[in-house]
């Protein structure tokens, strides 16, 4: 796991922003964190270290005013807590959840399976495997 | 280190380099020796596969996430044989006189670009997709904007025997886009040219390049280098830097000539871009069909151009503001949805620019100017307004709280958009056409290189690639880009005896 040991902290973060990933099995969310890993692969590691502080920081921050970590609060009170680090006044803590986002998206979207479920069936056949 | 020497070196393989090499090759012909050196991989015709991740992965710098310093906008262009043009839409554009009038480069007239970005549009089948192979998706752009009398075109298209299948940006699988890994390179490489890819050039001197070939690594597309992996140096001529507007500069940093060069790296743009969806009460289709047909051209009046696109899952979510069940709404709504591209016309300023890292790595500083925002803004509520007028149930707007607004307040959109907010890092913000950096003028206090692309005080150097650009283009710059490189091609073929010592 490139961005947390402890896949708890992950899958929930994972879950907040997709919400059908809280339905995934243990083989789909070995899947999601493989896409990931590939995207990461030739990354800085500078990079790879701010995602992993960003999400012990989702993690722990939520103590001081819910007195538990995001992993043991509600799901509606986790989207709360990311909708503030989201719109959050610091440019840089945006951007920072931007990335944790994006690299999320493509751990959930990226596999052919979530790209069926959605309906997208894009062929290199074109026309001819629709018509 | 190993020791080549060649003629001419042209470093890069896209709309610049493929042209200037095709243009150059008949040069071989008369014993030169001319080498075109590609940072990417050449792909086998077999390995475009049309999966998402994988394409982007063997295509694009950086798998298409290279971000600003700021990491507030993604920037995508091609690292392979061929350059962005493996990797554009192939919309096909003039252009626009009164862009080039505004650049007013010394030399450079718009009737001169005009002229040869005609023969390169002939030349790559550049011409109007016909309507039995228009998708839903363009159709209703073109539906929504006859409604409300908006000046709807057509974009020509250099494709042949397009099969529809929408996957342009993830490289054509069925080889219909006409971009120079279809036709200038090929044609340059009967004529003698040679082509090394996975070839990295560190650093350019006096007729002189450092360059790193890479292995193929284990379980990559494409096909190894035609030279074994190494550090190389090349003795060269002439050299041709057709890099783009990001690695252009930075290679130019990196070799020190800033100090004799201070423009080098400024004037940076890139026209900033989201995307504007709209999804409907049933299935259009969107995903076959060639993706991109149809634009409104708010350029002039209101900085804005709006562009049909439709992208692929995991871009559209990345695309698309926010998260948790409204965005995953329209996500799986995708078979009902209608996409619209709103590019902004920056201009270049004192702080957008290229830079380069301690390790001599591009960096980007890009800030939002207020002009491109407003047009980014008021092109998103123009693109609600045609979804909404082509029947859209519902559409997703990113510069708002709320980012879903319902078909039954669209007529509040104007009062909507007067709450409009823009936030760097919150707002999904990404570009595809990276300009300037080495733009064009008369001396070293002004630019980086004179008309025909010749670096200021040094002879032997040009430059023939989007980062010419003095200030942006505001429209799809792969055709000025030839044109320009065309340019360049000219002049060293007329400057070779001297250039090269030795007649021809």
């Amino acid at each position: 796991m490139p961005l947390n040991p402890d896949p708890a902290i992950f899958r929930a973060v994972v879950s907040t922003i997709v919400p059908e990933a809280a339905a995934l099995d243990d083989g789909e969310w070995c899947e999601v964190t493989q896409v990931i890993e590939a995207l990461l692969r030739d990354r800085p590691e500078s990079l790879k270290r701010q995602l992993r502080i960003f999400l012990r920081a989702i993690q722990w921050l939520p103590v001081l005013r819910y007195g538990r970590p995001f992993t043991r609060l509600q799901p509606a009170i986790r989207t709360r807590i990311l909708a503030h680090l989201q719109d959050d006044r610091i440019q840089k803590v945006r951007v920072g959840f931007w990335g944790l986002r994006t690299i999320v998206l493509a751990g959930f979207y990226g596999r052919p399976q979530a790209a069926r479920a959605i309906g997208y069936a894009a062929s290199p056949r074109g026309w001819e495997a629709v018509r | 280190m190993k020791r080549v020497a060649y003629d001419i070196v042209i470093v890069g393989s896209g709309a610049g380099g493929g042209t200037v090499a095709q243009e150059l090759s008949p040069l071989c012909r008369q014993g030169l020796r001319i080498a075109v050196l590609e940072k990417g991989p050449r792909l086998r015709d077999e390995e475009f596969t049309g999966r998402e991740l994988e394409m982007a992965g063997a295509l694009y710098e950086d798998g298409g996430g290279f971000l600003t310093a700021d990491g507030a906008m993604t920037i995508a262009f091609g690292c392979a044989y061929g350059g962005s043009t493996v990797v554009y839409t192939g919309t096909s554009m003039l252009p626009p006189q009164r862009v080039i009038d505004r650049w007013n480069v010394p030399g450079l007239t718009h009737a001169d670009l005009d002229c040869r970005a005609r023969k390169f549009m002939a030349e790559n089948n550049a011409h109007l997709v016909e309507d039995d192979l228009i998708n839903e998706n363009n159709k209703l752009f073109v539906e929504g904007c006859r409604k409300l009398n908006y000046d709807v075109r057509q974009f020509p298209v250099n494709i042949r025997g397009c099969r529809g299948s929408s996957l342009c940006n993830l490289g054509c699988p069925n080889q219909a886009k006409q971009g120079t890994d279809r036709l200038q390179l090929p044609r340059a490489e009967r004529n003698g040219v040679e082509v090394v890819t996975r070839c990295e050039v560190l650093t350019v001197g006096e007729k002189t390049l450092a360059v790193r070939v890479a292995a193929k690594p284990p379980g990559a597309k494409g096909d190894p280098s035609a030279w074994e992996p190494g550090d190389y140096r090349i003795d060269a001529k002439v050299v041709v830097l057709c890099a783009g507007a990001v690695n252009t500069p930075a290679l130019l940093l990196r070799s020190g000539m800033a100090r004799s060069l201070p423009r080098l790296g400024y004037g940076f743009t890139s026209h900033p871009a989201f995307i504007i969806v709209g999804e409907h009460s049933r299935s259009i289709t969107n995903f076959v069909g060639h993706p991109k047909s149809y634009y409104l051209d708010g350029a002039e009046s209101n900085h804005f151009v709006l562009e049909t696109c439709m992208y692929f899952p995991f871009i559209t979510a990345k695309s698309l503001a926010g998260f948790g069940e409204p965005h995953s709404a329209f996500m799986r709504a995708f078979p009902r949805l209608q996409m619209i591209l709103v590019l902004a016309c920056d201009e270049a300023d004192e702080h957008n620019r290229v830079a380069i890292d301690k390790a001599g790595r591009p960096v980007v500083h890009y800030r939002f100017q207020a002009k491109a925002v407003v047009g980014l803004i008021c092109g998103a509520f123009t693109a609600a307004e045609i979804l909404f007028a082509a029947g859209a149930v519902r559409v997703h707007m990113p510069v708002v709280r709320d980012t879903t607004i319902e078909a039954r307040d669209a007529a509040r959109l104007p009062e909507i958009a007067a709450a409009a907010e823009f936030r760097p890092g919150k707002t999904p913000v990404s570009a595809a056409h990276p300009q300037g950096g080495c733009s064009m003028g008369s001396n070293p206090s002004d630019s980086v290189t004179d008309s025909y692309g010749r670096v200021h005080g040094l002879p032997w150097l040009f430059v023939a690639d989007a980062s010419l650009f003095p200030d942006s283009l505001e429209i799809n710059p792969y055709v000025t880009i030839m044109a320009l490189a065309d340019r360049v091609a000219q002049r060293v073929r007329e400057e070779a005896p001297g250039l090269l010592e030795r007649s021809l």
